[in-house]
Formats: structure tokens, sequence, C-alpha cells
């Protein structure tokens, strides 16, 4: 920090050091921004970034910033952020498979246009002299930032103090759901059920009997394949079901093989209960895995 | 070390924030790609505040700041109310004017 | 006296708007037509009044001018509703109210049976005030008004019986026609204001001198081609054939007194600027000389006793168009043929409706025979009449065609004896169909059939509101030429306005020749006619006859010809005008739409919706931004 002590044309060592090794991080974050396909990986790797950042405001003589970053940005923005997702959950929005066409080549084609044509501007800017803020932080940073914000800038600072208010206002006005209606009872809504038939009993609880008992299991039908009705439509949503009918059934077919080996007789090629087990199952197994099955009913 | 650098990595950052606009399909992380491109736009503000020597350029980053901080709430609060009524984030399904 | 001009078209004009917009009042249904036929009465008695008083005056101060008002108070573009009463106008006035409430007397009669009487005499009103309004404008805008106006009544009249397809027809006919020569008279009187920059008789004619000849012909020929509309000449005449749809009564009066007499009276009024114009007045010539011979051999070959008089008509009138066109020396034998045969004429079509009356409405010559002796009165009027339109010395039509004759050869050269020529065949001609009308009527077997209904016709004498107009109108056949002819009375009668010169006749040959001549043509055709008709019976069904004979019932193929000429190309015309607008109008129309509809559906894939694509615009122009800033601070 000693460095921005000084005036002229280079930072300290230790600046340059600290800056490329965190810049390295900080474009890592971005892009793990941009990339990760859970939005809750982005929002962390976004956290981190704007950690760096906040260093980067400090090692830039802007204590203060830095200070209200991590505070600001880092605490109170990015919990927002998480809340909201929690609220919203997953869905097939957070696949990566571009849906409109032509559209990702585009933005990368702009994107690369866009950085070199702002990176050749820089450069061709001759920045290569600096003042530092040593005599602009003479007085503490705080202090010379509350000097101009209370001075030169009161008026925008008023300003967004009504911004903060109206947005406050506006967070509330645009989540707020009035209850106009009263909530069916259990009774009124065992009638709608039977009335709309679709499902008239209650949903089949899920896990496998004496195997398995977690609720991400879905139980199996007579024929060996999954029910997913059986699990919870959230992790249904987000693909997180856990199919064991696999390994039941191979189980199941490796118990008859030994028996017909002990029995010395040949397995029949076919039981056809076995056949489409085995088919479903694989189906079932792969769209569990990618996740496109279970999206595509969440949306 | 130029402070210049910080400009690059300003100048990259805004390029990958808004790349990732374009790219995502889900609200909330077009969202934070738009906080990156802010964030990225108040290093550069931070940046130039120190070679120019004073203290402007932090103001105008703390104002960016507080109106992000106005506008993340505002954007979360319509994405939560589009959720609602479409059961969907993403940005796509909201193509159509109406529901 | 000038305010009596105004009251002449103003009592026929108020019998039409009384009799035609009245209203449902029972008193006008019984009695509008006694009041149609005493409001045209009442025009001739004026008319009469201001003749007593014009004869009182000298011949140059005769005419008299009564100006109404300012009709187009413009600058630069000044048009009166003024009438002017000259000599000429007189002898039309006259003609025109004198035979007109004859002809209205004679309806009072004819039409008792029809229950749209009222409607009737309200045309006939109209028809009169028109024609009034025609020969007394002081200029030519105002006779453009009359022009018109006669155009309508006598569309009105010609349909008069409209539920009859034919009729209306037929007044189509004669009103798309009249549109023609209409058109040739709207383009006179551009011509006219532009080159003269008035429309008024009087400075019209006196400075026709400045003018070129090249633009005088112009406005001749267009003069020329309204008068062939009106007095249906060749090639316009094709109408007049099928006006005879009409009632009787209109066909009297479209042929004797009023319509076609209005080219005629066109021709003569604007004499000046043919006679500056050579070259329209020999067209003129020439048309009248075809026109008399085409209405001449149509006359011969028509049953229908209408048609054959309708033919007679066109060929009188052709006649008097060969007279106007030899200048001053044929405008008053013109003007003097046109009321003798208003005389005739009138009398020849009342006589035709009293026959048609008296036979059931039978219009086939063919199918009479031998009517003398039922119908006496009819036959000793209708008689008169031929012999007066044939030229039989003594009677009008003898001096009237005679002096044209003459005029015709005194034009000289090889132009006089081609024109006299063609006069004198007509003269030959004209006896010969006028003398097979007679016969085929009036003399042989009795031919009746019975008619639609399976009635056999009671041939009877008519009532007397019809015998005493053609009484009437037989005694102005027989003594209206001799009247005239007495020391060229009539002639220096009109000589104040028309001027007049006595022709000369080529050398070798005399008056007395050409007299000669004349008659020796009447009495071959007269001979002609009885042996064909007289000595032995009419046959009951035409024969076939040769091709003449049968393109002359065919009207000499006019309608062929107009439909091939003139239909078959504007039909084609407006299929290909259809087509044009099909295919390349509503080609570039719907093209246009269609690109712009094809492009719009293309562009509409930018406006997908998708938040994102506008995005990449936004990133897009961003960049094309930077680059352009950039550059700027480049160069």
């Amino acid at each position: 920090m000693n460095a921005l002590a000084q005036a002229g044309y280079t930072t300290s060592t230790g600046e340059a050091t600290q800056f490329w090794v965190l810049a390295v991080f900080a474009v890592a974050g971005a892009l793990g921004t941009v990339l990760m396909r859970k939005s809750v990986h982005s929002a962390l790797c976004l956290a981190g970034t704007m950690v760096i950042l906040a260093v980067f405001y400090l090692a830039n003589g802007a204590y203060f910033l830095g200070v209200v970053q991590i505070v600001v940005y880092t605490g109170a923005v990015m919990m927002l952020f998480l809340f909201v997702l929690m609220l919203v959950g997953i869905s097939a929005a957070d696949s990566l498979k571009e849906t409109i066409k032509g559209q990702r080549v585009l933005a990368v084609l702009c994107g690369i246009g866009f950085g070199v044509l702002l990176m050749a501007g820089i450069g061709n800017a001759s920045l290569s002299t600096f003042d530092g803020l040593e005599d602009a932080n003479s007085g503490g940073n705080v202090h010379g930032l509350a000097a101009l914000i209370f001075r030169d800038y009161v008026f925008a600072f008023e300003l967004t103090g009504a911004l903060l208010i109206t947005a406050a206002v506006a967070g509330m006005v645009l989540t707020h759901r009035e209850k106009t209606e009263r909530t069916p009872t259990q009774r009124e809504r065992a009638a709608q059920r039977v009335r709309e038939g679709v499902q008239v009993p209650p949903l089949p609880a899920p896990g496998v009997y004496a195997r398995h008992n977690a609720v991400d299991i879905p139980g199996l039908l007579p024929d060996g394949t999954p029910a997913e009705l059986t699990v919870n439509r959230t992790l249904r949503d987000r693909g997180q079901i856990r199919d064991v009918s696999a390994r039941a059934l191979a189980d199941l077919a490796a118990i008859e093989q030994r028996t017909a080996d002990y029995q010395g007789k040949a397995l029949e090629p076919d039981t056809p209960a076995d056949d489409d087990g085995d088919g479903a199952v694989s189906t079932n197994a792969g769209t569990a895995g990618t996740g496109t099955a279970g999206e595509g009913e969440g949306q | 070390m130029n402070p210049v650098n910080y400009l690059y990595l300003s100048a990259l950052l805004f390029t990958i924030g808004a790349a990732g606009v374009v790219i995502r399909r889900n609200a909330i992380v077009v969202f934070m790609c738009v906080e990156l491109m802010l964030n990225a736009g108040n290093l550069a503000l931070v940046t130039f505040s120190r070679m120019h020597g004073n203290l402007d350029g932090q103001i105008v980053a703390f104002f960016t700041m507080v109106v992000a901080a106005a506008e993340v709430v505002v954007g979360l609060a319509i994405i939560v109310s589009v959720y609602r009524s479409r059961h969907s984030a993403s940005v796509d399904d909201a193509a159509l004017m109406k529901l | 006296m000038e305010s009596l001009i105004g009251l002449l078209v103003a009592a026929p004009l108020l019998g039409a708007a009384v009799l035609l917009c009245g209203g449902r009042i029972p008193q006008i249904d019984r009695t509008g037509h006694w009041l149609g036929t005493v409001l045209a009465f009442t025009s001739f008695v004026l008319g009469l009044v201001l003749f007593a008083d014009m004869l009182g005056k000298d011949g140059e101060e005769r005419a008299l001018q009564s100006h109404l008002f300012t009709w187009v108070p413009v600058e630069g573009f000044q048009a009166d509703a003024a009438f002017q009463l000259d000599q000429l106008s007189m002898t039309f006035v006259l003609l025109i109210t004198g035979v007109g409430s004859l002809i209205h007397l004679y309806s009072v009669g004819y039409m008792e049976h029809d229950e749209r009487r009222r409607r009737f005499f309200g045309y006939l009103n109209l028809f009169l005030a028109a024609m009034l309004l025609l020969v007394l404008a002081d200029n030519f805008l105002l006779l453009y008004v009359g022009w018109e106006g006669v155009g309508l009544a006598s569309y009105l009249l010609i349909g008069f019986w409209q539920h009859k397809p034919s009729a209306a027809t037929a007044a189509k006919k004669a009103f798309i026609v009249n549109r023609v020569g209409d058109v040739g008279l709207s383009i006179a009187i551009m011509l006219m204001f532009v080159t003269f920059g008035t429309f008024a008789f009087e400075p019209v004619m006196n400075s026709v001198g400045e003018t070129s000849e090249g633009k005088l012909t112009a406005i001749g020929l267009m003069l020329l081609l309204a008068a062939c509309g009106k007095s249906a000449q060749v090639p316009l005449q094709s109408w007049l054939g099928d006006a005879m749809e009409g009632p009787t009564p209109v066909s009297a009066l479209i042929h004797a007194a009023t319509m076609v007499t209005a080219g005629v009276y066109l021709i003569v009024r604007s004499g000046a600027i043919f006679e500056a114009a050579p070259d329209a007045q020999l067209v003129v010539t020439i048309v009248g000389a075809v026109t008399l011979l085409f209405g001449a051999i149509v006359g011969c070959a028509k049953d229908d006793i209408k048609k054959a008089l309708a033919g007679s008509t066109m060929s009188q009138i052709g006649y008097m168009v060969l007279a106007a066109g030899l200048g001053p020396i044929g405008y008053a034998f013109a003007i003097m043929h046109l009321v003798t045969h208003g005389f005739f004429k009138a009398g020849l079509f009342l006589g035709a409706g009293s026959v048609m009356h008296g036979m059931n409405d039978e219009v086939d010559m063919r199918k009479y025979g031998g009517l003398r002796k039922y119908m006496p009165v009819t036959f000793v009027t209708f008689g008169l009449g031929y012999l007066a339109i044939i030229g039989f010395p003594g009677l009008s039509g003898f001096f009237s065609k005679d002096a044209i004759i003459e005029a015709a050869f005194a034009k000289g050269g090889t132009q006089g004896w081609i024109l006299g020529g063609a006069a004198l065949l007509g003269a030959a001609i004209t006896a010969y169909y006028m003398t097979r009308v007679m016969l085929m009527t009036f003399f042989g077997e009795k031919r009746w059939e019975p008619d639609a209904n399976g009635e056999m016709p009671h041939p009877h004498e008519s009532p007397r509101s019809m015998t005493i107009p053609m009484i009437l109108l037989a005694v102005g056949s027989v003594g209206a030429g001799a009247f005239f002819d007495v020391g060229e009375r009539f002639v220096h009668w009109l000589e104040p306005v028309t001027g007049f010169e006595h022709g000369h006749l080529p050398e070798g040959l005399s008056v007395a020749m050409v007299t000669g001549a004349t008659v020796t043509c009447m009495v071959l055709g007269v001979a002609a006619a009885w042996l064909q008709y007289g000595r032995r019976p009419v046959p009951a069904a035409a024969p076939r006859g040769s091709l003449l004979t049968r393109a002359a019932r065919r009207d000499l193929l006019q309608d062929d010809f107009n439909h091939v000429a003139l239909v078959k190309p504007g039909e084609y015309l407006t299929r290909g005008l259809v087509y044009l607008d099909h295919k390349l109008v509503d080609g570039i129309v719907n093209g246009t739409a269609a690109a712009f509809g094809g492009l719009s559906g293309r562009m509409r894939r930018i406006q997908n919706g998708y938040a994102r694509s506008y995005a990449v615009s936004m990133f897009g122009g961003a960049v094309v931004l930077i680059a352009a800033t950039l550059l700027m601070r480049a160069v």
C-alpha cells in the first residue's frame, strides 16, 4: 500500500505482483459467472470477482469504496441474489444450450470486437503518467469523499436518497401479492382432485421397499421401471432423481442367471418384462442424468 | 506497472459481462452479469481517480454503487414477479407482450 | 317587346316544371295535358306577337336583344344569359312553337289512354323550351345549354315507353350518339373562346376575318360534328331510325320542328365561320350529299312506315345541310326547306300516327293496304304531305327543293355537277320511296292481319284533336312554299341575317332545265314505284331482295359498321385496359404490397421478442459506436 504514496510513472512491485495474480482470478471469476451452468455457482464466482475488485479498490487508494464494495456488494447484493435464486429455484433457464439461432456466434463476435476495440482505445490513449492520490487522500480518504459528497455532490446525493426510497417501495410493491381468495380446505382440495380426475388418490411415496428410503429415489412400478411421480416435484424439476432401478434389475437378472446355471438350464433368451424394463430404465437414467426431462416438466 | 493495466482488466471484465448478458438465459445470471459490468466500470472509475489525482472518480463510483443497489432491488423484484406469473426465470420465455 | 322573348322560353319551361315537379296532385293529373298544350300555344302566340312587331320594322332593325343576367361574371370570361331574336331565330321560333303546338294538340288525342300522359306533356314542354333556348340564345354557351336540353328531352321522349327494352335501348343510343356531337360542339366553343375570347355570336362573326383559316376550319369541322349528331347526318345518323321507338308525336316533333333542325340552325348561324373556311364548307356539302342519298336509300327498303319516314327525314335534312354548306346562295333555301319540311314531315308523321292509331299500332306497311276509304282525312292530308315532299309542282316541297338543287348546281365546277347530280338523284329516290309508302298504305288490297292479341284491326278516322293538326299542317305543306317563293319573300326576310346572293348556274344550264330535270326525276321515281307496288299486289312477306335492298333494310349496315369500327375496338380497348389494370396497375400495387409484406415477414424475424436478441443488437451497436469514435480520433 505504501506504493500509493509515490507519485510517478510506475507502481510498486508489490502492487504489480498483486495485480497480476489477482487479475487472473478476477477474470476467471468473471468467466465462471458467465459459463457456470448452475446459477449458484455463477453467484459464487461473481462474489469472488467482487472481493478481488474490492482489493483493487484498496490498492488504488479508494479505501472507503473498497470496504463498501465488500459490505454492500459482496454482502448485501449477493445475498439478495442468493435469496432470489432460492425463491425462483432451478430451471431449464440454467441450461447453457443456445436456443436462438446465431445468438452465441454473434455474442462472441461482438464481445471480441468490443474488447479489442476498447483495449485498443485504452492503449491508444497514451496514459503513461499518473498523479496518484497522495494529495487527495492527505486528509483521509473518507474525509475527502465526505467533503465532496456533502458539498459538491450534495444534490446528487439527495437524489440517490430519493432513488433508494423509491427502489425500496418498488421492491415491496412488485413482490407483494395480495391474497384475494380464501385458501381451500383439505376437503375442498380433495373434491377438486376428484373432479379433475387426473390423480385421484394421494401421490405414491418414494423409495424402494426394504432397500432405499431416500426422497430422491423413485418408487418402482411392477415392471421395474421407476415412477417419477413418487419423487418431490422440486427434485424432479432439478433433475435430482437418483434412479436405482437399473441396479435392482441387474441384481435380479444376476440371480436368475445364477439360478439357471445351477439348474443347468439355458436361460430363456427373452423374458418380455425383463427386456422392457431394461430399455425403460436406461432411457430414464439417461434423462435423469442430463436433467432435460425434468427441466421440460419444470417449464 | 502502470495503473493503465487496471483499465485493461476493467475492459476485459466489462466485455465478459456484456457477453454473459447476451449468452445466458437465466434472468438472475443475466442480472449478475450486469452487476459484473457495473463493477468493471467502477474499477475504471477508481483507476481514473487515481490517475487524475482527485476523488471525483471515486464519488461517481460510489453513486454507481448506490444506483446499482437500487437497481438490484427493483430488478430482482421484477424477476420474482415475472417468475410468479410465468413460472420461469428464463428471459426467453418472456418473449411475448402478454402472458 | 324584348321582355317577351324571355317569356317565349319561360312558358313551356313553366309547363315542364309544373307537370314534372308538381307533385301528385289529381288536378294536374287530369288536366295537365291541356296545361302543356295551352302553354305551347301561349308561346306560339307570343311568337306571333313578336313576329308582327318585327314586320313593322325595317329589315336591318328587326333583331331584338334581351339581356337577362350575366351568367358567369369572371374577369376574362364573361358569359351572359342573353337572347337574340332576329329573323332566323324568328323563323325557328314560329316553326317550333307552331308545329310544336299542333303536335301537342295531336298528342292530346294520341296519348289519351296512356296513364303517364302528364309526364309525356311535361317532356314535350321541356323539349320546346330547350329548343327555343337553343335558337334564341345570343351566344354559343347558352346555345349549348339548349343543345344539351334538347338531347335530354329527346332521350326522355324516345325512351318514354321505357318498359320496352327496344325503346330504352333506342333512347340510350340516341343519347350516346348525340353526345359524340355534343363533344364536337363543346370543343368548338372552347376553340372559339381561345380564338376570339368570347362566345357571343356577333363578336365572333365580326372577328372571323382576323383569324387564320386553319383555326376556323377546325372550329367549323367541330361545329359540323355537332350538327351531324343532332341532325342525324352521316356518320352520326344511326340513332334516328331507332328513335322511332318513341311515341309517334315525338317522332313528328323530333323530325319536323325540333332536334334535327338544330344542326342546320347551327351551321347557318355560324355561316361566317364556314364561309371563311372553304374546306370545312366543302365537308359540310359532302356530308349533306352523302346523307341525302343514304337516307333516301334506307327509306326505300323499310317496311316500317315510321322508319321509312325517318329515312326520308335524314335525306331531307341532308338537303338542308347541303344547302347550308353552299354559303350565302344556299342558307335561305336551307331554312326555307327546313320550314316547308317542318310542315309536310310533321303532317306525314301525324298521318302515320293516325294510321297506326287506327290499325292497333301496327307499323308494318305490308299489313296495311286500301286504307284510303277508311280514313279519308288522314289519306288526304298524308297525300298532300306526300305530294309536297316529292316536289310536286306548286306544292311547298317543290319550291324549296328545286331551289336547293339549283343552288347546288350553281356552286360551279365539278363540285357543282356532283352535288347537283346527287341532289337530283335524291329527288328521284325520294319520289320512289314516298310513292311506295303511299301505295302500300292507302292503295291496293287490304292486307290486314290480327295483332298480337288476335284482334282484327278496325281502321277508323282519328279523333278531331288529331285530324285538326293534320289539316293545318297539310295547308302549310301545300301553301308555304308558294307563299315563301313569291317575290323571293323568304329570301329577303332572312337576308339581313344570313346574307344572300344569287347563284349562277354553269354554262349550258338554265333554271328551266334544272326544274325540268327535277320534275322528270320525280316522275320517273313515282313511275318506278307505281310499276313495282301499284300495278302488282304487294307481297305480305318482304321478298329477299337484292344485296343493296338487304343492306338498306339494315340501314345500309350503319349499325354493323359502328359495331365493327367502334363498339368492338372499344370493347377490346376496355378489355385491354381491364387487363392492364389487373396486371399492371394492380400488379404494381399488389407487388409493392407483397414486397413490403415479404420484407416485413423477413424483418419480423429480427423482432423475435427475445430480449437477448435485442441485447446483441445493442452490443453490436456499441461496437460500431466505439469503432466510429476511435476512427474519428485516429483521423
